[in-house]
């Protein structure tokens, strides 16, 4: 088995006065989909955000395709192949859909063919192309936070509940392009609430609680086992979809 | 032309239609409006047009506030003056002084954001307002240097002064001033475009970025306090130049017509009202508060004999009282035109 591409041991990170990770312990193995599951506040954005560095990790190190990334700042991560779609739409409303996509493809023009893909896996950004992206509805704005983060082959990706509060035939949409991404080949770590996409798509798990993993394993196995996700999440996923 | 203007097109007929007829009536000020006190203004205006867009690049597309834009704009204005003194008159001097002061203003600028930028931006503004306050007062002490208070007199060449006579065309004469007033509107003109251009460029797109949110502008992969560093650079130098555009002008420079605080307010005032992020904004924001400045007063002195007759009217309407009304009118187009005057016009609403 090859090297994971991500892992943390021992991550402490602290907000204010709060302490929210308390010893993160994350493997994120290549070429497949970690899901981070919990209930709500339990850190699991906290942890995404440790990564990408928007919150500086107190201890602990995070080990980043062979190097240790803790020291990094935010944008030499993101240049390092980390893309990252935050769960609050991360657009920049301003800017027209165009200077979005263009804006995060850091290495030079975007890819006419991969901008040919995401044109056909998300139809609205061709339509509204040169509309501002603060006046798209918020399945688009969640298209195009996605699609930013798509529009370089990126090494890993961090995706944050890319279909809360989203009308359920655009929870498709995005199911049907991380789908498309996964085949890819892509590594990606999802945070996803929706039991249904998060099992369809999950290859690995890691359940959060209190500010740790405190299970991992196969999406198989927890899928199949009732009880073992009553016991990790409170609930069932069969009984949440 | 819409290359000339980077792509930014103005998006509303009724701004474009304003815009033309402001260019144009400054582009044939000294024939259209013949007279020293015109040319004054519209040179005024040519000259603050460039200030508020370079404050635009800071304010509107960076989202910085800085207290600091009179000081690159006198730092400007002041390079030309004792480069004139010590030099000589000549063009060799306003180039050394031009240069040097945009030199100078983009250093002040990058040590100030070296030290201010990667903390909040509250702290940069404190930061400016004191290094601002501290040059205004060295530039009042070091009165050998600089004439204190009295501020300095110097010569330019002799071709762009009033003694420079040309003849006459379209019924107007036509002198050195006249040709002073044409570096200063293409001087300006260049400046603006210039601006614009960058704006509109990919890094302006990452400014307006970071502007909007600097967590997710990093999260992407851009260093927000380079990209900062870089526009409050740019944004002094650029001011410093119309600062020395106005020391070429006026043939004086004093710590009350380039340094004061007074200014910075007005700077502020006519990019809120004309509208922050847009660049036109600053043209028609400008362009507004500079004729009400200079015409304000005469107006009201005409309708206040025009009302004479009236109670109370001919009062509120005395000239003395200009700037309660230049208040009253500020505060009213803020009030409806929150957006600036160009927002309102893109967005009608």
């Amino acid at each position: 088995m090859s090297e994971p591409l991500l892992t943390l041991s021992g991550v402490y990170t602290d907000i204010d006065q709060y302490h929210i990770l308390q010893g993160v312990d994350l493997t994120v193995p290549r070429g497949a989909v970690t899901m981070l599951l919990g209930r709500n506040g339990v850190g699991k954005t906290t942890t995404l955000r440790t990564i990408i560095g928007h919150w500086k990790a107190k201890a602990g190190s995070i080990m980043y395709d062979g190097q240790d990334i803790v020291a990094m700042a935010t944008p030499a991560r993101a240049r390092a192949g980390i893309g990252f779609v935050p769960e609050d739409m991360g657009i920049f409303a301003d800017l027209t859909v165009e200077e979005n996509m263009i804006l995060a493809a850091v290495s030079g023009a975007p890819d006419p063919a991969r901008l040919d893909w995401l044109f056909g896996v998300f139809p609205p950004l061709k339509t509204f192309w040169n509309s501002q992206a603060g006046t798209l509805s918020g399945g688009q704005k969640q298209m195009l936070s996605i699609a930013r983060a798509m529009i370089e082959d990126r090494k890993l990706y961090l995706i944050d509940e890319p279909t809360k509060g989203l009308a359920p035939a655009i929870v498709s949409t995005m199911a049907g392009a991380l789908r498309d991404l996964k085949e890819q080949g892509a590594t990606i770590l999802l945070v996803e609430q929706n039991f249904a996409v998060a099992k369809a798509l999950g290859d690995h798990v890691a359940v959060m609680e209190d500010g740790k993993i405190i299970w991992t394993g196969d999406m198989a196995t927890l899928s199949t086992d009732a009880a073992l996700q009553e016991r990790l999440m409170g609930l069932s996923m069969e009984a949440a979809q | 032309m819409l290359h000339l203007l980077s792509g930014d097109k103005p998006r509303s007929v009724v701004l474009t239609i304003i815009l033309l007829v402001i260019l144009i009536s400054l582009a044939f000020a000294p024939f259209l409006f013949p007279g020293v006190r015109s040319l004054e203004t519209a040179a005024r205006i040519c000259i603050f047009i460039v200030l508020v867009a370079s404050y635009d690049l800071l304010l509107g597309y960076s989202g910085i506030v800085s207290f600091a834009h009179t000081m690159f704009f006198g730092l400007g204005a002041y390079g030309v003056a004792l480069s004139s003194i010590h030099m000589g008159r000549g063009y060799d001097a306003l180039i050394v002084g031009t240069v040097l002061g945009a030199i100078a203003a983009a250093a002040l600028a990058w040590l100030i954001a070296l030290f201010s930028l990667r903390v909040r931006a509250i702290f940069f503004a404190m930061i400016t307002l004191a290094v601002a306050s501290a040059v205004a007062v060295l530039v009042s002490q070091l009165s050998g240097l600089t004439g204190g208070e009295d501020g300095l007199n110097y010569k330019i060449p002799r071709d762009l002064t009033p003694a420079n006579r040309l003849g006459e065309f379209l019924g107007v004469k036509v002198n050195g001033k006249t040709l002073n007033y044409y570096l200063v509107f293409f001087g300006s003109a260049a400046l603006f475009l210039l601006l614009l251009r960058v704006v509109n460029s990919p890094f302006g797109r990452v400014l307006q970025a970071i502007r909007e949110n600097d967590f997710r502008a990093e999260a992407v992969g851009y260093r927000v306090v380079w990209y900062r560093t870089v526009a409050t650079c740019l944004s002094a130098a650029t001011a410093a130049l119309a600062g020395s555009l106005f020391a070429i002008w006026l043939r004086y420079v004093g710590p009350d017509t380039t340094l004061s605080f007074e200014i910075m307010l007005d700077i502020l005032l006519m990019v809120v009202i004309g509208g922050m992020g847009t660049m036109y904004g600053a043209i028609l924001g400008a362009t507004l508060f500079v004729l009400a400045q200079n015409y304000l007063q005469t107006l009201m002195g005409a309708a206040s004999e025009a009302t004479h007759s009236l109670p109370l009217v001919p009062h509120l309407l005395d000239p003395d009282r200009w700037l309660l009304w230049l208040g009253v009118l500020f505060v009213l187009s803020v009030y409806f035109f929150p957006t600036g005057i160009v927002g309102r016009l893109r967005n009608g609403r």
